[in-house]
């Protein structure tokens, strides 16, 4: 009797899970539901963590270097805004907290040249300042999203590598700051007219959390590619790469 | 292969749709991972729902599907121009018809029974789609690109603008893909006719 009732229970369970399966719409439903879940997984679990996937997307950012070489109009401007436009507070960004911001000797401070300079003599913070300043009000933009707008004020760059004999055949411009920070920039983008190495932001000084002695703003590319707090400059054609491009960042960053 | 019958969708518009679709997900996904890098709408998105572990390689992933996308708009420009595609499943589009279908769609009795004619609705969604990836392609180079591409960012209200434009045609493209799984699910045999032509 017992065995009799379990007997039906099974059949009608059967009976109607086959119904349900031969249905070739419902049977194709479950199905569809069942890939899309495996697609997911696939996508956000096994993917990103496969080696040759890293190695494809690095190839990937290698070629975007190139597409946005390529795009780089050298005689493209980015816009200038007005004093009112600058904004204030102007966020704080950077690997470590504000308080942490290297401490600069402005006295005992040289700027280091290095690499294809044919004077790679050592400059004090009194030289820089005494050369030709300009300055600009742009909007810098992070490759976390946000963006605000400052005035830095400093000499063009192109004008200063002019002045040290830098070879500007070679590919690459690498920087080294005071917090262990180290980029590196493409040859046509520190020719930039708006390339500048600044000394000042909003008419001061350049203050320590926004990069004391001195920063290289570029209205064209990203924040990350402006270093700041640089000690040293040198010019190079082997690829000098730079502390987050190192991590996974794409290497031209232009704006 | 039956020789003869004609095939619902062309094998070229079935590889462009779901390359568009792998694409579109790996861009979403990947998206919301930079979206977090600075949330700018008060929320974030669970870092389990997003691509590419931290912001650098959510980039990487969004900046390799993104030549795949771009990639598939221009050839499914150029075969819809080439093909007469637009003119023959898309129009005319007038607001009757749509209105017409909505009243029947709402009853239920909205048709499937040719797969090779879009009733209104699926012109209008479809339609919205195109539109849509158009509107997030050109704002995503208007991210990408605020300085070489500025009169491109013009038209998006500078780079502030178009990281709005882009987190809302985002929006837009998820909702339509929703309804637009939601009712593929619902007809298989819609699924199967893209999958293999019939």
């Amino acid at each position: 009797m017992m065995n009799e009732q379990i007997k039906t229970d099974e059949d009608a369970i059967l009976k109607e899970a086959d119904g349900l399966l031969k249905d070739p719409g419902k049977r194709r439903l479950l199905g569809n539901v069942l890939t899309l879940g495996g697609l997911s997984l696939a996508t956000g679990v096994t993917l990103e963590h496969y080696g040759s996937v890293k190695k494809m997307l690095e190839a990937v950012s290698r070629f975007n270097d190139g597409a946005q070489a390529l795009i780089f109009n050298p005689a493209a401007m980015a816009h200038e805004y007005t004093e009112a436009d600058v904004t204030k507070p102007f966020p704080f960004n950077a690997f470590y907290a504000k308080s942490k911001a290297p401490v600069v000797d402005p006295a005992t401070f040289r700027l280091e040249l290095s690499g294809k300079i044919a004077d790679r003599r050592p400059w004090t913070l009194d030289k820089l300042y005494g050369l030709p300043q300009t300055s600009q009000i742009t909007r810098h933009i992070c490759v976390e999203g946000w963006s605000a707008i400052g005035k830095w004020g400093g000499v063009t760059f192109s004008e200063f590598l002019r002045r040290v004999g830098a070879d500007t055949t070679c590919k690459f411009v690498g920087f080294k700051c005071a917090d262990g920070y180290y980029t590196s920039i493409d040859m046509p983008t520190a020719l930039h007219a708006q390339t500048l190495l600044t000394f000042t932001f909003g008419d001061e000084i350049l203050p320590r959390e926004y990069g004391f002695p001195m920063k290289l703003r570029m209205p064209t590319k990203l924040g990350y590619k402006n270093p700041k707090h640089i000690v040293e400059i040198w010019v190079s054609n082997v690829y000098p790469g730079g502390y987050w491009e190192d991590m996974g960042y794409n290497w031209f960053g232009g704006s | 292969m039956a020789i003869g019958k004609p095939s619902i969708h062309p094998l070229w518009l079935r590889l462009v749709h779901w390359t568009n679709a792998a694409a579109v997900v790996i861009l979403i996904m990947s998206g919301w991972r930079i979206y977090n890098a600075t949330g700018f709408m008060g929320f974030k998105f669970h870092k389990d729902m997003t691509l590419g572990g931290w912001l650098g390689g959510a980039i990487q992933w969004h900046f390799a599907a993104m030549w795949i996308l771009f990639a598939n708009v221009v050839i499914y420009a150029v075969m819809s121009v080439a093909t007469r595609r637009w003119s023959r499943k898309y129009f005319p589009l007038t607001p009757k018809s749509l209105w017409d279908d909505v009243r029947h769609f709402v009853r239920g009795k909205l048709s499937h029974s040719d797969l090779s004619i879009y009733n209104s609705i699926q012109k209008a969604a479809y339609l919205f789609a195109i539109i849509d990836l158009v509107v997030l392609v050109v704002s995503g180079l208007a991210l990408w690109k605020p300085v070489q591409l500025s009169w491109l960012a013009v038209l998006v209200g500078g780079y502030e603008g178009a990281r709005r434009v882009h987190f809302f045609a985002m929006a837009g493209i998820c909702a339509f893909i929703v309804v637009h799984v939601v009712m593929a699910l619902l007809v298989p045999k819609t699924v199967k006719a893209m999958l293999w032509g019939r």
